[in-house]
């Protein structure tokens, strides 16, 4: 959008750079308050050495269902909260494609709806992959 | 260790990392996982997730002020980029299929690259070609570029080219952890005939979306650790922030030594882990 100069061209970039930088500083702030309640609550946070071992993990994988997730944000549960800012993150240049995707809908711009709805289709396989594998 | 004395001591890691990253201008994962592996434990597969994690913040940080200051070229990032996602999709799966010691030894390899692209002369730009490809997508651009104090017009070539090496780029990012910026730059810069600070704001602009989509594989597998992850996502970004503002007033090239000694002594750590 750089080579067309204009006035919608110029909004939709500052739109762009307001959705990446608020995103990444809300859940940056939501990682370091489900970081801090997670050594005030103790639970795990609290332990020894032995502790460490067990949630750098070795062996399993972390619960990532979303009965798990609003589970613990319902009880403030620290590391809920954690991973409530660690999906914003992950969602936050995902919404930033989509805002292209919307302001080439408005230029009419067929060739990057297109594009940037293939890139969008890929994000959700993500996901899909993710789960599955 | 305690938990504390772990989060304390990763945090500094990564506030490390993100510094000397964003002063010689590489990304911190590439320091990050290294330091987690061969001086804190954490497996590579535990490691590689937590520093995907940091690259999206990092990289979306640096993007906005590269867009609002409009020297990102977005036409040009959002077509590379269906190459970087697919690239990163590619490698996140591979991840999953691959043994940690091949992990290790790819790494290495990606280590070594890096250091040898940091102590190499400038390599020679390719005479422009032609490139309908880029014509028909309108991918020339142009920016102010305030250290001439001028408007900078450059014409996009090989854009084919670019979209194979996004795609390579995005599976190294995927697989490794890291952003990838290190294998493309030079490529849109001296290939693609496109300026040095268009491609730096422009990879940013790529890489936060291509570590997306990786971070959603790693953290639907489970193997994204809030307990890891969160000191490595704010202490690279912490980092990478400080690196910024205080880039203007600091001898370069002593950190750049410093620097490269630093990922040598990783890249041979790693191989010989890998190894074993």
């Amino acid at each position: 959008m750089t080579s067309v100069p204009g006035k919608k061209h110029a909004a939709t970039e500052d739109v762009i750079s307001r959705v990446l930088r608020v995103g990444v500083t809300a859940s940056l702030a939501l990682i370091s308050a489900g970081s801090l309640l997670s050594f005030v609550q103790g639970g795990g946070y609290g332990g020894d050495h032995s502790e460490v071992a067990r949630l750098t993990g070795t062996g399993g994988a972390f619960p990532r269902n979303v009965a798990w997730l609003v589970g613990g944000l319902l009880h403030a549960n620290g590391q809920a909260v954690i991973v409530l800012g660690l999906i914003l993150l992950i969602a936050t240049p995902v919404v930033r494609v989509a805002v292209s995707t919307a302001a080439f809908a408005q230029q009419r711009d067929r060739a990057y709806v297109a594009i940037t709805l293939v890139v969008l289709a890929l994000l959700g396989v993500s996901f899909v992959l993710g789960k599955a594998g | 260790m305690t938990p504390l004395g772990f989060t304390l001591i990763v945090l500094g890691i990564s506030y490390v990392a993100g510094l000397l990253g964003s002063l010689v201008g590489v990304g911190g994962g590439i320091i990050v996982v290294p330091a987690l592996t061969l001086l804190m434990g954490v497996s590579i597969q535990k490691a590689i997730a937590a520093s995907i994690i940091s690259v999206i913040a990092t990289s979306s940080g640096a993007a906005a002020s590269y867009v609002s200051e409009r020297i990102t070229n977005m036409r040009l990032g959002m077509v590379l980029e269906v190459a970087t996602v697919a690239g990163a999709l590619t490698g996140a799966y591979l991840a999953a299929i691959v043994s940690g010691k091949w992990l290790f030894m790819t790494f290495a390899l990606v280590l070594f690259y890096t250091v040898w692209t940091m102590l190499r002369p400038k390599g020679h730009r390719i005479e422009p070609a032609p490139d309908p490809l880029a014509d028909r997508l309108a991918l020339h651009g142009s920016f102010f570029d305030r250290s001439v104090g001028q408007q900078i017009s450059y014409r996009v070539s090989r854009t084919k080219l670019g979209l194979a090496v996004g795609y390579v780029a995005g599976v190294a990012s995927g697989l490794l952890g890291i952003g990838g910026g290190v294998l493309k730059v030079p490529v849109m810069n001296l290939a693609m005939g496109i300026p040095i600070k268009v491609c730096t704001a422009t990879s940013n602009f790529m890489i936060g979306v291509t570590a997306a989509s990786s971070a959603a594989v790693y953290l639907m597998r489970g193997e994204v650790l809030p307990f890891v992850a969160a000191p490595v996502a704010v202490g690279v970004l912490l980092g990478a922030r400080t690196g910024a503002r205080v880039m203007g007033g600091l001898h370069s090239g002593a950190i750049r030594v410093i620097f490269v000694v630093v990922l040598a002594v990783s890249a041979a750590q790693m191989l010989l882990k890998g190894l074993r």
